[in-house]
């Protein structure tokens, strides 16, 4: 097994490096960023400054390999707009995204699973017909329609819910988090639920058709032949069955949700890297873009990597096969 | 002493409630004496293996038993409620399935899935349940059970997983074991090694079998008594020797002559001329009239059960003594 | 003794549907699908004659008023003119906003499911036709692709070529093609290994010809399922990223960019600016996947 795991690695870093290929060719394309920055009317003194400065003027692969040995370092530039490091940027605006995609996840979890598991035992029934109409009214709403209905029921008409900003934070672990407070949670519900809605009804469809493959296969029926009581057939064999393909999933669907978080963060004015990243495209902000892929890319190629793991983990089959 | 289970008149059909639907069983009627194997032998849609399945209730929706009566030590199973029944699953009355791959959960070890086969009928403690688990596999020949508990399923050979199986019905001494076809999907080697074992361990607890197969070898070698199933119908019964060799229904008479070691060399294997009907479409009277070289106009009527001699029999121009 | 028997069988009714009407009536069986069918079909025609029966060509800036900019619906212009659903911050009105919208949303939807299903698909069969190392490497790069999420995508895309429509479609077929080729390959490679397609080769068929002949249409079912989901994705990515800013323009807004502009009205009560864009795009897109999830089941080769 650690001849696959080294080999997996290999693979990951190979495909980061791939990667920065890509966003580097990809972002100098843009356009110029230079007539952002200045001033139509300075003269040539003045750009050249800002050309020399920013290294704008040596050849493209040069430019190249300035960035990569940057990014060795965790030197991802500086950003146009702030003036500031880029990565620094954005590691600052993590936690606030960590905890919104963490949130929703969790609130994903515990709607969709129960939901599902009963969807599949019972399919026949006319509450999981609902259940399942609902599913695809869940992933059908778009996020941030669906963002905009919550801030007018909840925060205008009802007022129970603030609608825009992050809460107070306390810190763990050296690091500010909104969750531990009180206005903090408040302030996180309606986003967390925004986000995690589609995810709901994703995790509720995949759950009941686990349930449904699982569910007919013999070792069900030995189980029941043992004499095992029904509720014990399907907490202890059918959901732990069921739990494989689903867990890696929802671990590749949770970095989607932080890619999708740049919806939630936009409309609730939530502090996070998505609203960076949506400002820096329109503001041409070419390091913090860069920084930002990258930290996606990362954040993926690390995700798949751990996602293969859990999968050796918990699927003994994958995870012993010595014998035949 | 009375026979251990009675079935009488045991119909099971498959549909929806109130509408069309297909016996899959009828009216079949046998005993099951105590310590005594019997052969269930049919070809595959005779319905053997719904037979069985109705006896330990382990039936497939849409299927439900319609009619007739299953005395098990003078019980009716057939209005026993869920709870009930399964507190007699697994415990006196128990089922070995035919596909040791499938048979077992993939993803609990063999330990964990003996250990809740007997807790689920006794409330003893965890260390007491594994022991008996060693126990169970020692009896069935598997080496090394200590080690054997804390593997997987997938490690073990067919052979050895269906021992595994065998060794589970056998965890709480059951009255009665139903094995379904339970060497069908097993090399030849193994068949004959298993079906020694299963002679051995059913002699030495005094456990009624009913044995399903296709296999007329098996039966030879294994069974005390047979009953012979066609088209959802019993149409012989009686002890293995004397209707193995004296069949009286055309039907068990072909089945025999079929069997190659029946056939000269050289010479083509005799065969039963057509197919077995489709349940849908039943002929009318005799199921079997259709491939009957002995039939007549009075075949389109239901034959009648004829008794003699510990024997009984569904035909009107049954084959008689030393008849070609 | 051994007389003929008498091997006649009852008749048997020979199976009077065929495989295409047997799925359109199963397809029908669910009213869910129907009502889908219904909504979308109602959709599609407003959108194709949304500049006959619009009251106002929302484009056209001579036609708009800014004075009568945010009006409640059914208020009444200068002109003689109901604005039924109200109108924006720029006087335009919504409702024929939403019909020139919706024909947007449509095109966008329905071209780039299908450029990406074309690309995807052929890429599919490709691979699983040539086999080795061809194969091996494409499917790589579609599993690169597959493990970032479609609107990081789009984001990565429209980051290089700039804001609107077309490049929201172009960043969407980029997105979209992988998961095409990767369902096409699987199926096609459990085709491939058919005694059909042998008997093809020994023929001497031309491999084109096999692969679009043969292995092609086998491959189809799975391929108009997922085509269909993904124009209902396709709507809501560019609506959402409309959205954000960037993708259709403000002076030919899309149903994304509508209920953006009404997005800070939403706090001071101006619903309508936001809501019934919204409205619209949800029932577009919840149609398709009625529709879409429906055609799954009756297509899924278990249940046929």
């Amino acid at each position: 097994m650690a001849t696959t795991l080294i080999r997996r690695m290999m693979q990951a870093l190979l495909v980061i490096f791939a990667m920065t290929v890509i966003v580097f060719v990809g972002v100098s394309v843009i356009g110029n960023p230079v007539d952002i920055l200045i001033n139509p009317d300075a003269n040539q003194a003045e750009r050249a400054r800002v050309i020399a400065h920013y290294g704008l003027d040596q050849p493209l692969w040069r430019q190249y390999l300035a960035f990569l040995h940057g990014l060795l370092q965790g030197n991802f530039g500086e950003s146009f707009v702030y003036d500031r490091p880029a990565l620094g940027l954005i590691l600052e605006r993590l936690p606030a995204t960590l905890e919104l995609a963490i949130g929703a996840l969790l609130i994903a979890l515990v709607i969709g699973l129960p939901l599902g598991l009963y969807a599949g035992l019972y399919p026949n029934r006319i509450s999981s017909r609902v259940i399942m109409s609902g599913s695809i009214l869940g992933f059908s709403l778009p996020t941030f329609w669906v963002g905009l209905v919550l801030i007018m029921v909840f925060a205008v008409e009802l007022g129970w819910l603030p609608s825009n900003g992050r809460g107070e934070t306390a810190e763990l672990l050296g690091v500010k988090w909104s969750f531990l407070t009180a206005d903090g949670l408040k302030h996180l519900l309606l986003p967390a639920f925004n986000l995690a809605l589609f995810k709901a009804s994703l995790v509720l469809r995949l759950t009941r058709a686990g349930v449904q493959e699982v569910l007919p296969q013999d070792f069900i029926k030995f189980a029941r032949a043992k004499g095992l009581r029904e509720r014990h057939v399907i907490f202890g064999h059918v959901l732990k069955n069921l739990m494989i393909p689903v867990v890696t999933i929802i671990g590749l669907e949770f970095g989607s949700l932080i890619a999708f978080s740049v919806v939630t963060e936009s409309i609730f004015a939530w502090p996070g890297m998505g609203k960076l990243i949506i400002d820096s495209i329109n503001l041409l902000d070419r390091p913090v873009i860069v920084a930002y892929l990258m930290m996606m890319v990362l954040l993926f190629v690390v995700l798949n990597f751990v996602i293969d793991v859990c999968y050796t983990l918990l699927d003994p089959r994958v995870r012993l096969d010595s014998k035949a | 002493m009375p026979p251990i289970l009675q079935v009488k008149d045991l119909v099971t059909e498959f549909g929806p409630p109130g509408g069309p639907s297909l016996r899959a069983v009828n009216e079949v009627s046998f005993s099951l004496e105590r310590g005594r194997i019997l052969g269930l032998v049919g070809e595959s849609g005779s319905g053997k293996s719904v037979t069985g399945f109705s006896i330990i209730g382990l039936l497939d929706r849409p299927g439900r038993i319609t009619g007739g009566q299953i005395l098990f030590d003078g019980t009716d199973l057939t209005k026993l409620s869920g709870e009930e029944m399964r507190r007699l699953r697994g415990r006196r009355i128990a089922m070995v399935f035919q596909d040791p791959m499938m048979t077992l959960d993939p993803v609990l070890t063999i330990g964990r899935q003996m250990v809740e086969a007997v807790l689920a009928h006794e409330a003893v403690s965890k260390e007491t349940a594994r022991q008996r688990a060693r126990d169970a596999l020692g009896l069935v020949g598997i080496p090394s059970p200590e080690e054997r508990l804390a593997a997987y399923p997938h490690q073990f050979s067919g052979g050895m997983r269906q021992r595994v199986a065998i060794a589970i019905a056998l965890l709480h001494r059951p009255d009665v074991i139903i094995a379904d076809e339970p060497t069908t999907a097993l090399d030849v080697t193994i068949q004959s090694q298993i079906i020694a074992e299963f002679q051995r361990l059913v002699e030495m607890n005094g456990t009624a079998v009913i044995w399903i197969t296709h296999d007329l070898a098996i039966v030879s070698r294994l069974a005390d008594d047979i009953a012979v199933m066609y088209a959802g119908r019993l149409v012989e019964t009686g002890a293995a020797s004397d209707v193995l060799s004296d069949p009286r229904h055309p039907y068990t008479k072909g089945l025999i002559a079929s069997v190659p070691s029946e056939n000269r060399r050289g010479e083509r294997l005799a065969q039963i001329p057509g197919m077995t009907p489709s349940l849908l479409r039943l002929p009318q009277g005799c199921s079997f009239r259709l491939r009957c070289a002995r039939a007549t106009e009075a075949c389109k009527a239901m034959p009648p059960l004829v008794e003699e001699n510990g024997r009984a029999f569904r035909c009107i121009h049954p084959v008689l003594e030393g008849a070609a | 003794m051994t007389a003929a028997p008498e091997i006649t069988d009852p008749p048997v009714p020979l199976d009077e549907e065929s495989g295409l009407r047997r799925k359109l009536r199963m397809f029908l069986m669910s009213p869910g699908a129907v009502l889908g069918l219904v909504l979308l079909v109602a959709v599609i025609l407003l959108a194709v004659f949304a500049p006959l029966i619009s009251p106002q060509n929302p484009y056209d800036l001579t036609q708009l008023d800014v004075l009568d900019g945010r009006l409640p619906p059914g208020s009444e212009s200068f002109s003689g003119m109901t604005y039924h659903l109200g109108t924006d911050s720029q006087g335009r009105d919504i409702l024929s906003g939403i019909l020139y919208g919706l024909r947007t949303s449509l095109l966008v939807g329905v071209l780039s499911a299908l450029a990406a299903a074309v690309i995807g698909t052929s890429a599919g069969l490709f691979a699983a036709y040539m086999g080795g190392r061809v194969e091996t490497l494409t499917m790589r790069l579609v599993d690169l692709q597959l493990s970032f999420p479609t609107i990081l995508m789009a984001l990565m895309m429209l980051a290089v070529l700039g804001k609107g429509v077309l490049n929201v479609v172009i960043a969407l077929i980029i997105a979209e093609w992988a998961t095409y080729a990767r369902t096409v390959r699987g199926t096609a490679l459990v085709e491939r290994e058919k005694e059909y397609i042998e008997a093809a080769r020994s023929l001497r068929v031309p491999g084109w010809r096999i692969l679009f002949r043969h292995l092609l249409p086998n491959c189809l079912a799975p391929v108009i399922v997922i085509a269909t989901m993904q124009v209902a994705r396709a709507i809501g990515l560019e609506a959402t990223l409309s959205f954000l800013g960037l993708g259709a323009s403000v002076t030919q807004p899309s149903l994304g960019m509508l209920i953006s502009n009404g997005y800070q009205y939403m706090l001071s009560g101006l619903y309508w600016i936001s809501f019934y864009p919204g409205i619209a795009l949800l029932v577009t897109i919840v149609a398709i996947n009625l529709v879409g999830d429906r055609l799954r089941d009756v297509l899924n080769p278990r249940n046929a």
